[in-house]
């Protein structure tokens, strides 16, 4: 329900704010709600704020698992 | 785009795809709810459907605030409008949701009210710094995704000091209604859920963790699957959810562990806390009156209450008697299986929450899926 | 010998003065608008001839006649403005009868204090769109209207076009089998616009694809003279136009969601938004439905006209009573491409 994107976090600026980017398209968002946020991370923006931090290499293991999902069998994440 | 192009590979769904088919047990049905609109919007424009056996079927949960919100609701921000004169504040969504009176807040603004449009919150706020001599009010609504940001803003608004500005806040809470569809009259009728699990939201797990549906997995023994918002996040989540069955567990699982953790984002949830408190009781379109589901404003930022600052009486609006949100709500009935389906209700002229926003159970339907009927009808 | 004097009148003063009602009462003030500002600009031998009317000799074949309004908020805009916008529309109607356009006619109301600097931009917009497109402008009309009866300006633009013998374009046309081409990446123009609107503003520039259409046309119909459709997707996008294409036609459609060009900034701004580039609408791009054999030649003869550099085959026509338009998603499942509901807004949800 929560319509939100995954950003790439260009420039920190002053106030809280960070200048965002994604494939060419550059919007100023609230860091607000989320620290340690550095140029080069990505973030979830919703409503113009970040939400959380996106973790590259639980990206790349997701992503792996389902493309293998057919040659192995998928261990799974129970939340831990 | 980074992050998003790769989930929506068709070759890697086609390959979950073939998993799915052949781990779902062909002597059985499964029957999974997407609690969130945005895993509904999902489905249905990339056609996600057409990927699944016939013996799973998804079903379209309640979770579009907008679909939710009680016309009584939008009577009250477009009568601040009109009556009051302010400046009311909202996101696109709520604009075209049909009110009493054959209003809504779009035809409300053809007659003069000043409505505007805001993509983020903190953009009321700024109206209101711009236009000292107006009142401003912020027609918020949303689940725990969307409430952050207006706690920040409500935050930033007591600091400053912006006098002008107040909030009506219409901010829902995810598990009150889910727990709200596992107990339904029809359920104790029939004596059991006719789900197998959820798929959980995507994004506001990312703020309340995984932790809270850690309840449903034990008390209702369902599991539930947190899963992403892109279509291969959607069909992951499937899997597991079907292995889930087969295997007689129920439990909580994280699909979206690129952004979601049991714990979520504390910071976010602890300023939630310090401006909201729970509502004894709120009405949802389509679901009743459901306990503990809604959040209001607390005493220490009454200032900026739009419910304190006006005297706004809430009149329930009842929906039409034929239509049947309630049943689709709950995964026991289908669109097609209402009787105002397509006819008297459609995107143009919605009659119930189902109808109401494209993320809705009917609409998703009507926009996307409608071509399916005839084939299905053929076949 | 005395010399008579000559009258003298103060110019307008363009960067600093507003239109008021007297521009618009048909005396003076209103003739010394149309010299110094409209003529100026959209100079042609029948605007001097300062006749209420232009007269011209039709050439041979069927004439075509549109008209448009035009409303949009706001006036400027990446990529363009009011001015071109109206020009290149009209000239874009004509064209997608497969005709050539031959001249224009502009009406304008202007709401008392709307700066006359703006008015001459867009003017001087227009004229530059009639200019390139070699379409002049041979009469016009203007209006004032009291302040706050009007949004600045609205522009009424009417086009005059002819059709050459043998060349029988409609929107009822198109056959099962046939295919569908898009001219090039789609949603652009909406985009645009509404990102440019108050709180929705992005760091980068997203243009308007504003744009003349009809020489791509001319050099369509020389490669394809068989061509079923042409129709320019403005509002209510690409969508809203196949379904048109289809309902009239009495087919349905099956598109390749993966054959769609859409820009990656559109793209990337419309995940921004909630909003989809199919229903987004463009000004400077045309759909056409063909014959299947003509498909490839048609294609080679676009790619090699600028405006239709990325040019796709983006899907074709199939039997279906209940004329649905369905794309082939990305993902390999099916969907349907629905009419546009109300107008597409930005959603958080």
């Amino acid at each position: 329900m929560c319509l939100a994107i995954p950003a790439r976090v260009i420039n920190l600026e002053p106030a809280d704010q960070a200048l965002v980017e994604l494939s060419g398209v550059r919007k100023r968002i609230s860091l607000a709600l989320v620290d340690d946020v550095a140029p080069g991370d990505y973030v979830i923006v919703h409503v113009g704020y970040a939400l959380a931090k996106l973790n590259p290499s639980a990206a790349a293991a997701t992503l792996e698992a389902m493309q293998s999902v057919n040659a192995t069998p998928f261990a799974g994440t129970t939340a831990p | 785009m980074k992050y998003i192009d790769e989930f929506r590979d068709g070759a890697v769904a086609r390959e979950l795809s073939r998993a799915i088919c052949r781990e779902a047990g062909a002597e059985r049905h499964y029957q999974f709810m997407e609690f969130c609109g945005g895993h509904t919007h999902a489905i249905s424009r990339h056609g996600v459907t057409d990927l699944l056996p016939r013996n799973v079927r998804m079903v379209h949960g309640p979770g579009c605030p907008v679909c939710v919100l009680p016309i009584g609701r939008v009577d009250i921000a477009i009568q601040l409008a009109l009556k009051e004169h302010v400046v009311l504040c909202t996101y696109g969504d709520v604009l075209r949701v049909p009110a009493s009176g054959n209003l809504s807040l779009l035809k409300a603004k053809a007659l003069g009210a000043d409505i505007r449009m805001i993509y983020s919150a903190a953009d009321a706020l700024t109206l209101a710094r711009e236009n000292p001599d107006r009142q401003v009010v912020f027609f918020a609504i949303g689940f725990e995704t969307t409430t952050p940001p207006t706690a920040v803003v409500l935050r930033e608004a007591r600091d400053l000091g912006v006098g002008n500005f107040s909030v009506l806040c219409n901010h829902v809470l995810t598990p009150a209604a889910i727990v709200n569809i596992l107990e339904s009259p029809e359920v104790r009728e029939l004596g059991t859920v006719p789900l197998d699990g959820f798929v959980g939201p995507a994004h506001v797990s990312s703020i309340i963790g995984t932790e809270p549906y850690e309840f449903f997995a034990s008390e209702y023994r369902k599991p539930v699957v947190i899963a992403g918002f892109e279509p291969l996040d959607v069909l992951q989540a499937i899997l597991m959810l079907i292995r889930q069955v087969n295997d007689g567990r129920a439990e909580v699982e994280n699909q979206f562990t690129r952004v979601v953790t049991r714990e979520g984002n504390v910071a976010a949830q602890t300023l939630v806390s310090e401006v909201f408190e729970l509502r004894r009781s709120f009405e949802w379109r389509g679901l009743g009156v459901v306990p503990y589901s809604a959040l209001r404003i607390r005493d220490t930022f009454a200032a900026y209450d739009a419910e304190r600052r006006w005297p706004l009486a809430y009149q329930q609006v009842r929906d039409n008697k034929a239509c049947d949100c309630g049943a689709i709500l709950r995964g026991l009935k289908h669109p097609t299986d209402c009787k105002l389906f397509g006819t008297v209700c459609t995107p143009e002229t919605p009659m119930g929450s189902c109808m109401v926003s494209s993320e809705g159970a009917c609409a998703a339907h009507y926009s996307y899926g409608r071509f399916r009927d005839s084939r299905e009808l053929a076949s | 010998m005395s010399a008579v004097r000559r009258s003298y009148t103060r110019p307008l003063d363009i960067k600093r003065g507003r239109v008021d009602l007297s521009h618009g009462s048909g005396g003076r003030a209103t003739a010394q608008l149309v010299e110094e500002l409209f003529i100026r600009h959209l100079d042609n031998p029948w605007l001097r001839g300062h006749d209420d009317s232009a007269c011209f000799e039709p050439p041979p074949g069927r004439l075509v006649m549109t008209t448009d309004s035009h409303v949009v908020t706001p006036l400027f805009f990446p990529g363009g403005d009011i001015g071109c916008l109206a020009v290149n529309g009209t000239i874009n109607d004509v064209a997608m009868a497969g005709a050539t356009p031959l001249y224009l006619a502009a009406g304008f109301i202007l709401e008392e204090g709307f700066p006359l600097s703006e008015l001459e931009r867009i003017v001087a917009s227009m004229a530059q769109a009639a200019t390139i497109a070699k379409v002049p402008v041979i009469a016009g009309d203007t209006k004032v209207v009291e302040h706050g009866k009007g949004d600045g300006l609205y522009l009424t633009t009417t086009g005059v076009g002819v059709v050459p013998e043998g060349v029988e374009i409609g929107g009822a046309r198109a056959r099962v089998g046939d295919v569908a081409i898009v001219s090039g990446d789609v949603g652009d123009h909406g985009v645009a616009i509404l990102a440019q609107r108050e709180h929705l503003q992005f760091e980068s520039e997203i243009r308007s694809d504003t744009a003349a259409l009809h020489e791509l046309v001319a050099v369509m119909l020389a490669a394809c003279p068989d061509i079923r459709c042409l129709r320019d997707p403005t509002r209510g996008g690409l969508a809203t136009t196949l379904n048109e294409i289809a309902q009239q036609s009495g087919v349905g459609m099956l598109l390749q969601e993966s054959a769609i060009p859409v820009a990656s900034m559109v793209s990337a701004a419309c995940e921004f938004l909630g909003l989809d580039p199919l229903y987004s609408a463009n000004e400077g791009k045309l759909v056409a439905v063909c014959p299947a054999g003509d498909a490839a030649q048609l294609l080679e003869a676009m790619r090699a006209h600028p405006l239709g550099a990325h040019a796709a085959e983006i899907g074709a026509c199939i039997a279906d009573d209940n004329h649905f338009v369905q794309m082939q998603t990305r993902l390999g499942g099916r969907r349907v491409v629905d009419w546009l509901s109300g107008e597409q807004l930005p959603r958080i949800c």
